[in-house]
C-alpha cells in the first residue's frame, strides 16, 4: 500500500455488523434467541396472558413432549395444570424488565457519575469514589434483602435496588477510561481549539468510552437476570402471582423428584438467555477491539 | 509502602463507617425485633421488658451511639435469637465461609489459568473455542438451578453425595462444584484475555527471537504480565464469596456467614447482621491489602 | 547448498487483512556473507520487517501467510525446519534486535534474568551466564555492572535499553545480527554511539548484520551493500555509495531527493516587531525544572525551530505557551498581551490565533468523528467565524488548500494514510485562521518522502497567509531546509540561539556542535567526514 493511496470506502456499517455477526456462528444464534426473547418480553403476556394462568387440574404436571395437545403444553404443564411454554414467555417479560430497567439505570448513573469523577476537580472525584467504595463493600444480596423487605417487593423497587448494586462497576470502569482518554491527542487539540469542558466530555470523550461500557452492559444484563432469579428462588423477590423465571424454579422444587420438568424449563431459559447475552458480549469485546476484529472479518483473497 | 497502608486503612475505614451507619439504620427500618420474637399474646409488660433488655426503648440515635460506644471497646452486643455474643456466631459462621472460599477458590485459580493460558496461546484453536465456550457457560449458570439439579441427580438419582451438612469431605464435593462454576467461567475469561494481550506483546517476540521454549514464554514471560488484572478479578470473586455464598449455603445446609446474614435480616436480629457486616468488610479489607502487595511482587515497576 | 551464510530466495508473505489480502512481500531474493553488513532500506509498508519475521519463524500465522520462498542457513531451508530446529537456531546462531527496546524487553524481570536466559534457554548453566552477563553488561557499556544486572528495564535510559538488547543478542556470539530499526527512536547522539558499538562488535565477532531501516543516513553511517525495497518489492540492489551517487530506479531517486538537509538555507527576516515575545518562561514540575528562562521571539511570517533532544523541555514549552500546561513563571505575550496570565474569557479568543499540529496525526484526530466533523469543530466552537450555511464550502476550500480531495470529507480518520491524516489536522489548524501554529514534531512519525510534501505544504501556506510558526523538531537536516531561526535546548535551557545558517555554519556551543555532528547524512562520504568530526569532539571531550 503506498502513502498516496486511499482506502476504498468501507461499506454501510450496518452491513459491517451484520457481516461480523454472521462469521461468529455462536454469536449470531445468540442474537436471533435474543430477539425472540425481547418479542416474547414485549408481546408474550398480551397474547398468552390467558393460556398462562388459566388452571387445568386435569393437566397437574402433565409431562413434556406430548405432541398431541396444543404446542404451549409442549415443555409440559405445572402443578396446577398451567401450560410450561406459555409461562415461560409471559414470565420473560418480568425476568427483562427487572434486568434492562436495572442495566440502564446503572449505566446512565454510573458513565455520568464516573464522567463527572474524571473530569473534575479532585475532592468532587474523591467524594464520589468513596461513595462507590461503600457501595461496593456492601453485600449486594443483604441490601436487597433489606430494602425489599422494609419496601413491597415491586419490579420498579428490584430496579432500584440492582441499579444501585451496579453502579460502582460503570463508575469505576467510565471514570478510568476517561483518565486515560482525556490524555489523549486529540482531546488536547480540542482543548487548544477552545472547546468548552461539555463538549470535550460528550464528543470527544464519551464515543470513544462508550463500547466499552455498553460491552460491560452486555454481561452485567446476564448478571443482573441471575440475581433477579436468585432473589426470586429465595422468595425476596418478584411475588406470585406474578411470575419471573426465577420464582418458577423456585415453585418447581418441591416436585423435583416427581416432575423435573418444573424446573428444568425456566431455568434452561434463564442459561439461554445469559449464555446469549455472554455470547454477544464477546462478540462484541472482538468486534470493538481494532488488534483482533480481523477474526470477524470476510477474508477476501481477490486482488484490489 | 507505610504511607500508602496508612491512606489504605484510612480510606477503608471511611467506608466501613459509612457501611455500619448505613446498616444501622437501614436494618432499624424493618420493624421491632419484638414482634417476631414475643408470642403475639405477649403482655404489654413483657413487650417493654424485652425492648429494655435489648436498647430498644431508646430513641434511635441513643441506640446508635451506645451502639458505637460499645463497639470502641470491642463489645458487638448479643445474640437476640441465639442468646451469645453476636460475633461469636458470626466468627463461627465465618470460618465456614472462610473455608468455603479458600478451597474453592485455589481450585478455580489453578484452573482458570492454566486452562486459559493454553487457550491464548492458540487463540482461535480448537481448545479455545471449548475453553471459551465452556467459560461462558460457566459465567452464565444459575448457581441456585445447578445445585438443585445436582441435588436430584447424585443425592437422589445416584444416592452418591450427602445433600447437607459439612461432615466429611463428601459433604463439601457439591457446594464447592457448584460455587466453582461461575468464578472459573469468568476468570478464565481474564486470564485468556490477558494472555492474548501479554502473548502479542513486543517482548514475547524478543523471547521468540531468543529461541525460548513455548512453555516458558507462556508461563514466565507471558502470565507475570498477565497476573495483574487476573489477581484483580480473583479478588473480586473471593470478595463475592466472602460477602456471602448465600444460595450454595441455604440450598446445601451449609453454615456460613452468608446464610446467617439473610437468616439475621428476617429474624431482626441487628445485632449478628452488624457484626457480620464489619467481619467480612475487615476480612475484604486485607484481603485488598495482600492484593496490593502483590501487585508490588509481581511487577517491579509497581511502588507504593 | 549455499555458498552465501544466509540466503533469501522469491519470499513472498501475504497478510489477511479488512481491507482484502495484502502482499505484504513479494518475490523478495537477497544473501548476506560473514562479516557483512547489508541493509534493507524502505518506507512503512514496504515489507522491510516482514521479510526479516520471516527468517526469524515471527510472522502470526493467521493472519500471515507464507506463500512462496526458500531461506537457506546453514544447510537448511528455514522455512520447512521444524519448530524445535528454527529454535535453535533463534537466537543461538541468528539473533535479533528490536526498534523500541523498552517494549521488547520484559518489563517485569531484571535485565541480568533476561540475558542469562538467552544462555541457559541453549543450555549453560545458570552460573556460568551469570558471569558471562556481567561481562557482557560491560562490553556495552553499562556502568555499574555488579549492581545494575539486578535492575529492571524502566531503570534504564533509552539507549542503555538498546545496550541490553544488544548484549542479549550477542551472549551466544551469532553468526548473524538482524536489527530492525535499532536506533530509531532514540536521540541523535545515542544513534551514533548505538550505531558504533555495533560496528565494533561486528568486527570483533565477524558476524553478519542484516540492519533494517528507513534511514538514508544510517545506511550511509554502517552498511557496506544496500536493497531498496517498496511495496513489497525490492526494487534495486547495490552497495551504498553506488545507490546514493547512481541510483537507477525512479523510487530511490525519489528518497533520496527526498531527503532534507541539502538545500538552500533561509536568510533573516528584517526585524519588525515581534508576534510572539517569549521572557523568562519556567515550568518547574515538584522539583523537576522542565523549562527554565526560556526567552526568544518569533516574527510575522517566520519560523523559528525549537531544536533539542528527548527531554529538553521543548514540547513543555509549547504546552506552556498553549496554557494545557500552567507556566511556573515568566510571561509570553503575543501582540502585547501575556499568554499566561490572561482570563479563561480572553484566551478564548486568542485560541482562534495560535493554533497547534501534533506529531501523530493517528490520535490527534478522533477516530470517532468524520474529517468534516473535524474540521467544522472550529466553526462550532467558534461561531463567529463562520455562518452554519457556509460551513461545508470552506471545509471543502481547506481541505483542497491542504492538497486533498473535498469530496472526501464524510469519511473517518482511519481510512486515510499518515502523511493524510496529517493535512486534515492541518487544515483543522487553519480553520480558525491563526497567526501562528505551534508544529510539535508535525512530521516526526511520517516517512521521508511524505514528510517532504507536508514541509512543502508548510511553506506554501506560510507564503500564502504569512503564518508564523514555532516548529519544534528532534531532526536537524529538517529544520536547516525549513527554519528561519534556530533555538537549541538542552535540560530545559536554551543554550544557544540565532539564524540558521548561523546555527548550522557557526555553531559556538559544544552541544550544537555535536548535535550536527551526530546527524546522519545520506551521503556516505559527507558520513565519513561527519565520522571523523564526532571523533576530533569525543577527543577533545
Amino acid at each position: 500500500m503506498s502513502e498516496a493511496e486511499i482506502i476504498p470506502d468501507t461499506p454501510h456499517p450496518v452491513r459491517t455488523t451484520f457481516g461480523m455477526l454472521w462469521r461468529d456462528k455462536f454469536a449470531f444464534c445468540a442474537a436471533i434467541f435474543l430477539c425472540f426473547i425481547i418479542f416474547c418480553a414485549i408481546f408474550g403476556p398480551w397474547l398468552l396472558e390467558d393460556v398462562a394462568t388459566k388452571q387445568n387440574l386435569r393437566g397437574r404436571n402433565a409431562p413434556p413432549f406430548d405432541f398431541s395437545r396444543p404446542w404451549y403444553f409442549w415443555l409440559g404443564g405445572d402443578a396446577l395444570g398451567r401450560p410450561l411454554l406459555a409461562r415461560i414467555m409471559v414470565a420473560a417479560q418480568n425476568t427483562m424488565m427487572v434486568a434492562a430497567g436495572a442495566v440502564v439505570c446503572s449505566l446512565a448513573i454510573g458513565t455520568t457519575l464516573g464522567l463527572i469523577a474524571g473530569y473534575t476537580s479532585k475532592l468532587g472525584s474523591q467524594v464520589i469514589m468513596r461513595l462507590a467504595d461503600v457501595i461496593m463493600s456492601f453485600p449486594s444480596l443483604l441490601l436487597a434483602v433489606i430494602v425489599l423487605y422494609v419496601l413491597p417487593p415491586s419490579v420498579f423497587n428490584l430496579v432500584i435496588v440492582l441499579a444501585i448494586t451496579r453502579i460502582p462497576i460503570y463508575l469505576r470502569t467510565s471514570r478510568a477510561e476517561v483518565l486515560e482518554v482525556r490524555e489523549r491527542m486529540f482531546v488536547q487539540a480540542a482543548q487548544v481549539m477552545g472547546a468548552s469542558s461539555n463538549r470535550i466530555i460528550f464528543r470527544h470523550i464519551l464515543p470513544v468510552v462508550l463500547p466499552t461500557l455498553v460491552t460491560i452492559a452486555t454481561l452485567d444484563f446476564a448478571l443482573v437476570v441471575l440475581v433477579e432469579s436468585s432473589l426470586s428462588f429465595l422468595g425476596i423477590g418478584i411475588q406470585p402471582p406474578e411470575i419471573t423465571w426465577g420464582l418458577m424454579v423456585s415453585q418447581g422444587r418441591a416436585y423435583l423428584t416427581t416432575a423435573w420438568w418444573l424446573s428444568f424449563w425456566p431455568g434452561l431459559a434463564i442459561i439461554l438467555t445469559t449464555l446469549s447475552l455472554n455470547l454477544l458480549a464477546n462478540w462484541m469485546r472482538t468486534a470493538l477491539d481494532p488488534v483482533q476484529r480481523w477474526r470477524l472479518e470476510s477474508r477476501k483473497t481477490s486482488d484490489e | 509502602m507505610r504511607s500508602f497502608l496508612g491512606k489504605r486503612a484510612i480510606a477503608s475505614a471511611i467506608s466501613l463507617i459509612g457501611l455500619v451507619v448505613l446498616v444501622f439504620f437501614m436494618t432499624r427500618l424493618t420493624g421491632d425485633p419484638t414482634d417476631l420474637f414475643l408470642p403475639e399474646n405477649a403482655t404489654q409488660e413483657a413487650r417493654d421488658n424485652f425492648r429494655r433488655l435489648n436498647g430498644l426503648d431508646k430513641p434511635i440515635i441513643v441506640q446508635f451511639f451506645n451502639y458505637v460506644g460499645d463497639l470502641l471497646r470491642f463489645d458487638f452486643g448479643d445474640s437476640v435469637r441465639r442468646n451469645e455474643p453476636a460475633i461469636d456466631s458470626v466468627m463461627r459462621g465465618f470460618f465456614w465461609t472462610l473455608q468455603l472460599a479458600a478451597v474453592t477458590m485455589l481450585l478455580v485459580t489453578v484452573a482458570a489459568i492454566t486452562i486459559g493460558s493454553l487457550a491464548a496461546f492458540h487463540v482461535g484453536g480448537v481448545f479455545d473455542r471449548i475453553a471459551t465456550f465452556f467459560s461462558l457457560m460457566g459465567a452464565s449458570a444459575p448457581d441456585f438451578w445447578i445445585a438443585i439439579v445436582a441435588i436430584v441427580v447424585f443425592s437422589v438419582g445416584l444416592g452418591w453425595l450427602p445433600t447437607s451438612g459439612t461432615g466429611t469431605v463428601w459433604h463439601w464435593i457439591m457446594p464447592v462444584a457448584v460455587l466453582f462454576i461461575r468464578p472459573f467461567g469468568l476468570i478464565l475469561q481474564v486470564v485468556r484475555g490477558a494472555m492474548i494481550t501479554a502473548l502479542n506483546s513486543a517482548y514475547v517476540k524478543t523471547a521468540r527471537a531468543k529461541g525460548v521454549k513455548n512453555r516458558p514464554i507462556i508461563f514466565v514471560h507471558a502470565l507475570r504480565n498477565a497476573m495483574l488484572p487476573i489477581i484483580t478479578v480473583i479478588g473480586d470473586q473471593t470478595t463475592a464469596i466472602l460477602n456471602g455464598a448465600v444460595i450454595v449455603e441455604t440450598i446445601f445446609g451449609f453454615p456460613g456467614v452468608g446464610k446467617l446474614m439473610i437468616d439475621s435480616v428476617l429474624q431482626r436480629d441487628f445485632n449478628v447482621i452488624l457484626a457480620a457486616v464489619m467481619v467480612t468488610a475487615f476480612a475484604i479489607f486485607l484481603m485488598n491489602v495482600l492484593i496490593d502487595v502483590l501487585y508490588a511482587v509481581l511487577d517491579p515497576r509497581i511502588r507504593y | 547448498m549455499s555458498e552465501h551464510l544466509l540466503e533469501v530466495r522469491d519470499l513472498s508473505v501475504d497478510f489477511h487483512t479488512a481491507q482484502g489480502t495484502v502482499h505484504a512481500v513479494r518475490n523478495v531474493s537477497f544473501h548476506l556473507d560473514p562479516g557483512e553488513t547489508l541493509a534493507i532500506l524502505g518506507e512503512s509498508g514496504s515489507g522491510k520487517s516482514v521479510s526479516a519475521s520471516a527468517i526469524m519463524d515471527l510472522i502470526d500465522i493467521p493472519p500471515g501467510e507464507i506463500t512462496s520462498g526458500e531461506v537457506h542457513f546453514d544447510g537448511l531451508n528455514l522455512l520447512q525446519a521444524s519448530h524445535e530446529e528454527r529454535r535453535l537456531i533463534n537466537g543461538n546462531r541468528i539473533a535479533m534486535i528490536f526498534q523500541d527496546p523498552l517494549s521488547h524487553l520484559n518489563p517485569v524481570y531484571s535485565v541480568g534474568w533476561q540475558i542469562e536466559e538467552m544462555m541457559t534457554a541453549h543450555g549453560m548453566a545458570r552460573e556460568q551466564a551469570r558471569a558471562r552477563t556481567l561481562e557482557l553488561l560491560q562490553r556495552v557499556g553499562i556502568p555499574e555492572v555488579e549492581t545494575k544486572i539486578d535492575a529492571y528495564p524502566h531503570q534504564f535510559s533509552g539507549g542503555q535499553r538498546q545496550r541490553i538488547m544488544i548484549a542479549i543478542a550477542l551472549a551466544l556470539k551469532p553468526d548473524i545480527l538482524i536489527a530492525d530499526e535499532p536506533t530509531t527512536a532514540l536521540d541523535v547522539t545515542v544513534q551514533a554511539q548505538i550505531l558504533a558499538l555495533l560496528e565494533e562488535l561486528q568486527k570483533e565477532t565477524g558476524m553478519g548484520l542484516l540492519l533494517i531501516t528507513h534511514d538514508l543516513g544510517v545506511v550511509a553511517e554502517v552498511a557496506d551493500r544496500v536493497v531498496v525495497m517498496n511495496a513489497g518489492e525490492i526494487v534495486e540492489t547495490g552497495t551504498a555509495s553506488q545507490i546514493y551517487a547512481n541510483a537507477a530506479h525512479p523510487y530511490t531517486k525519489k528518497l533520496i531527493a527526498a531527503v532534507p538537509g541539502t538545500g538552500e538555507m533561509a536568510q533573516p527576516l528584517e526585524a519588525t516587531k515581534p508576534l510572539l515575545e517569549v521572557n523568562g518562561l519556567a515550568k518547574h514540575y515538584g522539583d523537576f525544572v522542565a523549562v527554565e528562562g526560556a526567552s526568544f521571539t518569533v516574527l510575522p511570517g517566520e519560523t523559528v525551530a525549537i531544536v533539542g533532544e528527548s527531554g529538553s523541555g521543548k514540547s513543555t514549552l509549547a504546552k506552556t505557551l498553549l496554557r494545557l500546561e500552567e507556566a511556573t513563571s515568566g510571561e509570553a505575550l503575543y501582540m502585547g498581551r501575556d499568554l499566561v496570565t490572561i482570563s479563561p474569557r480572553e484566551l478564548f479568543d486568542l485560541r482562534r490565533e495560535v493554533q497547534m499540529i501534533f506529531q501523530d496525526p493517528t490520535q490527534s484526530l478522533n477516530p470517532r468523528m468524520s474529517v468534516y466533523d473535524i474540521i467544522a469543530e472550529a466553526f462550532v466552537i467558534h461561531p463567529e467565524i463562520l455562518p452554519k450555511a457556509k460551513r461545508r464550502e470552506r471545509v471543502a476550500e481547506l481541505l483542497s488548500h491542504v492538497g486533498l480531495e473535498p469530496g472526501l470529507m464524510q469519511r473517518y480518520p482511519h481510512q486515510f494514510s499518515g502523511g493524510q491524516r496529517q493535512r486534515i489536522a492541518i487544515a483543522r489548524a487553519l480553520a480558525l485562521e491563526p497567526k501562528l501554529i505551534i508544529c510539535d514534531e508535525a512530521v516526526s512519525a511520517l516517512d521521508v518522502s511524505i514528510q517532504a510534501q507536508v514541509i512543502e505544504l508548510l511553506a506554501g501556506l506560510q507564503a500564502e497567509f504569512g503564518l508564523s510558526y514555532m516548529f519544534i523538531a528532534h531532526d536537524l537536516p529538517l529544520v536547516r531546509d525549513f527554519a528561519h531561526r534556530v533555538v537549541v535546548m538542552q535540560a530545559g535551557r536554551i543554550v544557544e540561539q540565532g539564524p540558521v545558517a548561523q546555527i548550522f555554519d557557526a555553531p559556538q556551543q559544544d552541544y550544537t556542535r555535536k548535535l550536527i555532528a551526530a546527524s546522519l547524512s545520506p551521503d556516505p562520504e559527507i558520513q565519513a567526514e561527519r565520522r571523523q568530526a564526532r571523533a576530533q569532539i569525543e577527543g577533545v571531550a
